[in-house]
């Protein structure tokens, strides 16, 4: 049994397709209570009570919607690239998903463990800015056009900083690779082993980036309901619409994901003695979809050019001027080395 | 098989996956919904007004100099990855040389900062 699916193509590309599954299926699930959470940490911060209909306390909220969607009308407006306009919400969950492909959850519970993996997420995650310039262009309406305009250039702005931090985390782990960069993380004294330590202020860049990248408040400005009504989705209906929603959904929780694989350790147990696990991982990237709810919640919308004079002002030179802080600080072993732990060589 | 292409194998199946997922869920829709399009459904949406005119109109050039701008800085990346990676066995003159290169990058930066081509309002 063991030999067919490790010797013959068949059997290896069947253990593939299971393992893709494996990870889909809950990650689709998980959104659907994760979705849940979102609009129930919304209505607790505004005082109310949020979905409670559905099935025990609103679980199955999500669930229910999605019926609602799969049976709505598609609205193709007059004008409109009919092949473009359904193509977006594709591009736009596809590059979402795939970028899983490379995620560990565990140490060795990766797809693909390939030792490019960071540079592969970074150049997936920039492709999804084309599902919103599609959908904006092939719309033929004038808010989505807009809306995609605006998205392109926030997301393009913030993805430069963050490339840049995931530069300094590289420099100290010495590796491209997800799995080498949580061993590198691996030390005695728990959680201050990791890298948000001698990392700091590039963790809330990094956050703050990530918001910005996945278009939520407070940097939602392509969908600014008081001025674009639903920026590049505004004539989006049923499953297209959906596809939009579940990928920037998915986008959220694998910034959440490479929040805690580069910054807290991934599946690694913050006390020392505690066990390493999964369990670990998955409350890091639900601790993490907590605070970007939060932040959605209480923080009031920026204005457009205050969003490009933070991305373009503030964090990129920032980013970059630690960039060269980290490479002396790792070259010339500043603080005790606290920026050379590298697991790959010696 | 070839060891590294395995380990490529399940990122072109996941996007066959994930492909076929968005597929299903976009004839999902088209086979159970009942559709009944008029003119005025179809119109685009501009809060309850014909539409002016075509929506693919001019726009304004500060995008595209953001788009400039952002292959500048993404290349300056590209390079960096690679000098990041190798970096523990970086020579002196690998590492003052990326180092004398970022200088260059941010005089050019300085340059575009006095240029006002970071102005937005």
């Amino acid at each position: 049994m063991a030999d067919f699916f490790y010797n013959t193509n068949l059997g290896i590309f069947l253990l593939i397709v299971g393992q893709v599954l494996l990870i889909v299926v809950p990650l689709l699930v998980a959104l659907a209570f994760l979705l849940y959470g979102d609009r129930k940490v919304w209505a607790a911060v505004q005082l109310r009570r949020g979905p409670n209909v559905v099935g025990f306390f609103g679980l199955l909220q999500s669930f229910a919607d999605f019926i609602k969607y799969a049976v709505k009308e598609i609205v193709y407006p007059a004008g409109a690239d009919k092949f473009v306009f359904l193509m977006a919400p594709m591009v736009s969950l596809v590059m979402a998903l795939i970028a899983w492909a490379v995620i560990p959850f565990n140490d060795g519970w990766v797809l693909s463990d390939i030792n490019v993996a960071i540079l592969y997420v970074f150049a997936v995650s920039s492709l999804e800015v084309y599902g919103v310039i599609m959908g904006g262009w092939a719309s033929n309406s004038k808010y989505p056009f807009l809306g995609s305009l605006r998205s392109a250039a926030q997301m393009i702005s913030y993805e430069v900083s963050i490339g840049l931090i995931i530069i300094g985390v590289i420099i100290s782990s010495g590796s491209m690779n997800l799995t080498h960069i949580v061993q590198a993380q691996d030390g005695n004294y728990g959680i201050f082993s990791w890298y948000w330590l001698p990392h700091f202020p590039m963790m809330f860049l990094f956050l703050i980036s990530a918001l910005a990248e996945t278009n939520r408040p407070p940097f939602d400005l392509p969908e600014a309901e008081s001025e674009l009504v639903a920026g590049y989705q505004v004539e989006y209906s049923s499953t297209p619409f959906l596809l939009f929603m579940i990928g920037e959904y998915v986008a959220i929780v694998l910034m959440c994901a490479l929040m805690s694989l580069f910054f807290f350790g991934g599946w690694l147990s913050p006390i020392p003695g505690l066990p390493d696990g999964i369990l670990w991982m998955f409350a890091k990237i639900v601790f993490f979809f907590f605070i970007f709810a939060m932040v959605k919640a209480i923080t009031p919308r920026y204005r457009y050019d205050q969003l490009m004079r933070l991305g373009w002002k503030v964090f990129l030179p920032f980013s970059l001027i630690w960039v060269v802080f980290v490479a002396f600080a790792a070259r010339f072993e500043w603080f005790w080395g606290a920026y050379v732990r590298w697991t790959t060589g010696s | 098989m070839d060891g590294m292409l395995r380990e490529y194998l399940p990122i072109l199946i996941f996007l066959a996956i994930a492909v076929a997922l968005g597929a299903v869920l976009i004839l999902a829709a088209v086979v159970l919904a009942v559709r009944h399009p008029d003119p005025e459904k179809v119109s685009a949406y501009e809060c309850g007004f014909n539409a002016f005119d075509d929506a693919r109109m001019k726009f304004d050039v500060r995008f595209y100099l953001v788009s400039i701008l952002f292959i500048i800085f993404d290349l300056e990346i590209a390079m960096l990855f690679p000098w990041a990676v190798a970096f523990r066995d970086l020579s002196d003159v690998s590492f003052w040389g990326m180092m004398v290169f970022l200088g260059v990058l941010t005089a050019g930066f300085a340059y575009e900062w006095k240029k006002g081509a970071l102005e937005w309002s």
